[in-house]
């Protein structure tokens, strides 16, 4: 964990706090159950919101704390702990694009919206089952927007969307010329194909031609806190389960053909723990970002992707159980390891940037 | 983790970059750029030039080669923000640390703690001006992983103890003047019978035999004590307390040999740019092999994270104040990552980066064959792999012994 300063370490408390007690597992079940294809619990953003989270890398001057990313992702991996659904990364990742991108009027429209939790912001980029930002043909002419986003997330309670055309990124208000088709996913979030015929659009301008990339580092990155919370989760909850579960008159914990996977585990949490804190950083300090962001997500995914099947396998059948929450992890896992990014695809960017 | 005072330097940083740079200009000899420290070598130790010589009176005198440690033992006394500039600016210039080995890496942190000041007024000095080398008397051939089972016997005669027994693998024993040991001073309590003690390698009763290494190298030995006569105060706290500071001295070691900065350093080139010159590239410079590629990046990013690992670790341990249980994660991860390496090195280099000695392969290639084999022995000794998920899954993660 890295050394936090007395302001983060009561944000982390509380966050701790507010998840277990207000927010646990139960909670996320609860959702899935009602079936509601928003799939979050409005009065529980609220509640969030209202704790300033929603505002955290937003300035003072729009109505957010500007506590900077690490502390963005000091909350949002205490939710992803318990696999707490709500659009809080969804509408940073819109609120960074315009403190990024936006002109001060944007600024001053959206930025204290979002921050109150008022607004829903989410981003529309891909247009495929697969994450790639290079190939987009959605496109605008005479301030009017069209094309098709794929699997957009949390597109279901979105009011604003962060969507990318060939020349930029705009900002589209649900409304006119915006249609949505749910597409559920294994994690049972909010996922849907977003249509845009001719839908009003807003350039965010500012930002300069990285104004995309840049959005990406963050939700990478944020996406990537999400991963740690839910692997350090998975990872705790096992070990737990060998701590109490009897076989062979033993404790399974005792067995050290388990503890050395453990032990493995362990490692892989420690290294995706530092590259995603990296990541935060890197975003504070303004220095690297983009590497830093690669670096954090792919080793989320490579992290997560063992820990969740390990997760499984080390509970035995009882892991297999819907009852159980071990297998929501894995299902949403996959899910954020596509997202921003799959494995190959940021090796492939890693190598690219590093000149091989 | 970078917090926020690293970020932001102070202006008495500035002043000590300036002050750096001032010195390396007129101290070290440009001759010596990108060389590694000869001296401190698994090899053993080379013949010392002047310039090296030079070099390493030069930073022994400002006590930079152990930049944190205090002033008054001979160490350069400086805040580790300092400590890190100092490294930047001797990157920069290409320049090595030429202060290394056994007393910088694990004993002269374990003697600051538990030394008395007279031992520490005569045994840190000198491994701060690199004069003195030390080696590690642990292993023994029937304690090994189960080290504490050690039976060298130190024998109390009043004013010295008599120690009869044998150590094995002994790193550098065949260079080292001094040696700390761990020995049995009580046969009847398997851990609270083990003193910490420092033996003379040259004191009658001492006899080292070089060992032959799969790598081609003998740089350990069998070393064998009989009725070496060590004086009292060359006992290290308490009699009965060599359990307690050999584990922390072994905390040390561990995360010594990790790597971190200085194994990235000491490995030389990337990988990329080793796979740049022994396989095709495409027209946009990218290696051709995709496979071979997806396989570097995925290394680097995991190095990349490892590195980082290394940075937190020292951060949050400084915060908690000393080292602690991470330097198992650490070495652990750190030495798989090293072999990892040096295998997808090896077989980067196709044949070239197989060979042993004599006619068709540079110098680079040879050490780098050396060096995969080498680098074996980073799982298995300071504790082997397997030894550091006992102590992670018993004392980080709490998971029991059978009952
Ligand atoms: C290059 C090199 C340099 C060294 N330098 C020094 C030195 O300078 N000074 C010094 O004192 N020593 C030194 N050592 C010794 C080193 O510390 C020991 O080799 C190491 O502690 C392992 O002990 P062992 O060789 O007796 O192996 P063993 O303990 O016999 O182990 C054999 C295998 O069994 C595994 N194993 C053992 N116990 C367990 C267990 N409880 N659970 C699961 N697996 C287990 C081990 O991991 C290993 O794979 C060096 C070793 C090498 C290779």
């Amino acid at each position: 964990m890295a050394v936090l300063n007395e302001e983060q370490e009561m944000l982390r408390d509380m966050a701790r706090e507010w998840a277990t007690n207000e927010s646990p597992v139960a909670a996320f079940r609860k959702i899935r159950a009602s079936g509601d294809p928003e799939a979050f619990d409005r009065d529980a953003y609220g509640a969030m919101a209202q704790m300033g989270w929603s505002g955290i890398i937003v300035p003072e001057e729009h109505g957010g704390s500007d506590f900077g990313w690490l502390s963005a992702g000091l909350v949002v991996e205490e939710l992803g702990k318990t696999l707490t659904a709500s659009p809080l990364i969804a509408t940073t990742l819109a609120a960074a694009a315009i403190v990024l991108g936006g002109s001060d009027e944007q600024k001053a429209k959206w930025l204290p919206r979002l921050a109150s939790g008022e607004t829903i912001g989410t981003l529309a980029i891909d247009e495929g089952p697969r994450h790639d930002p290079a190939k987009l043909s959605a496109s605008v002419s005479g301030g009017k927007l069209s094309g098709t986003k794929a699997f957009v997330h949390e597109a279901h309670g979105a009011d604003l969307f962060v969507v990318a055309a060939a020349d930029g990124l705009y900002l589209v208000e649900k409304g006119d010329g915006v249609s949505l088709a749910t597409r559920k996913l294994t994690d049972q979030r909010s996922h849907a194909e977003i249509t845009f015929d001719g839908a009003p659009a807003d350039k965010l301008e500012n930002g300069g031609d990285s104004l995309l990339d840049d959005v990406l580092d963050r939700a990478r990155i944020l996406t990537a806190c999400e991963m740690l919370g839910m692997a350090q989760a998975v990872f705790d909850m096992t070990l737990d389960y060998l701590k109490q579960r009897v076989q062979f008159n033993q404790v399974l914990a005792t067995f050290q053909a388990l503890q050395h996977r453990m032990a493995d585990l362990f490692g892989d949490l420690a290294m995706m723990r530092s590259a995603v804190e990296g990541g935060l950083q890197a975003l504070d300090i303004g220095v690297g970002a983009s590497r830093a962001a690669i670096i954090a997500k792919a080793e989320a995914n490579r992290a997560l992707h063992l820990i969740s099947r390990e997760g499984i396998q080390l509970h035995g059948g009882i892991g297999m159980t819907d009852e159980y929450d071990a297998g929501f992890y894995l299902k949403r896992a996959r899910v954020l390891e596509a997202i921003w990014g799959s494995t190959p695809y940021l090796r492939d960017r890693f190598a690219g940037a590093s000149g091989y | 983790m970078a917090t926020q005072p690293d970020v932001k330097a102070p202006d008495a940083d500035d002043a000590f970059r300036e002050e750096v740079r001032q010195f390396l200009a007129a101290n070290f000899p440009p001759e010596l750029k990108g060389k590694g420290n000869a001296l401190a070598s698994v090899e053993g130790p080379a013949q010392e030039s002047d310039a090296q010589r030079k070099w390493r009176e030069a930073m022994g005198e400002r006590g930079w080669g152990t930049p944190t440690w205090p002033r008054e033992y001979g160490g350069g006394g400086l805040p580790r923000r300092q400590a890190r500039i100092l490294d930047e600016e001797m990157g920069r210039v290409g320049a090595y640390n030429p202060i290394g080995g056994m007393g910088v890496m694990m004993f002269g942190p374990t003697l600051l703690e538990y030394g008395s000041e007279a031992q520490k007024k005569e045994h840190i000095p000198p491994i701060c001006r690199g004069e003195i080398r030390w080696c590690q008397g642990y292993s023994e051939p029937n304690a090994g992983s189960d080290l504490a089972n050690l039976q060298t016997f130190a024998e109390d005669k009043g004013d010295h103890y008599l120690v009869n027994g044998q150590k094995t693998w002994t790193s550098g024993g065949q260079w080292a003047d001094k040696c700390f040991a761990i020995v049995r001073t009580d046969k009847s309590d398997k851990h609270r019978g083990i003193s910490f003690l420092l033996m003379d390698m040259d004191a009658p009763g001492v006899e080292v035999r070089p060992i032959q290494m799969i790598s081609g190298m003998s740089p350990f030995c069998e070393t064998f004590f009989t009725d070496v006569k060590v004086p009292k105060e060359n006992l290290v706290g308490e009699e009965g307390q060599g359990w307690t500071i050999g584990k922390r001295l072994l905390q040390h070691e561990r995360t010594n040999l990790s790597g971190g900065g200085s194994l990235a350093r000491m490995m030389g080139a990337s990988l990329s740019d080793l796979a740049k010159k022994y396989v095709e590239t495409d027209d946009s410079g990218a290696i051709a092999d995709r496979v071979l590629r997806d396989r570097i990046a995925d290394f680097e990013i995991r190095w990349n994270a490892f590195l980082l690992t290394a940075r937190r670790a020292v951060e949050e341990s400084k915060a908690a104040g000393g080292v602690s249980e991470i330097s198992s994660v650490l070495k652990k991860l750190g030495t798989k990552l090293g072999q990892e390496r040096a295998e997808l090195m090896i077989e980067i280099m196709g044949f070239q980066g197989l060979g042993w000695e004599g006619e068709g392969f540079s110098e680079a290639e040879l050490a780098g064959v050396r060096a995969w084999l080498f680098g074996k022995a980073t799982t298995i000794y300071g504790g082997s792999t397997e030894i550091q998920n006992n102590i992670i899954a018993k004392r980080v993660l709490g998971m029991l012994d059978h009952q």
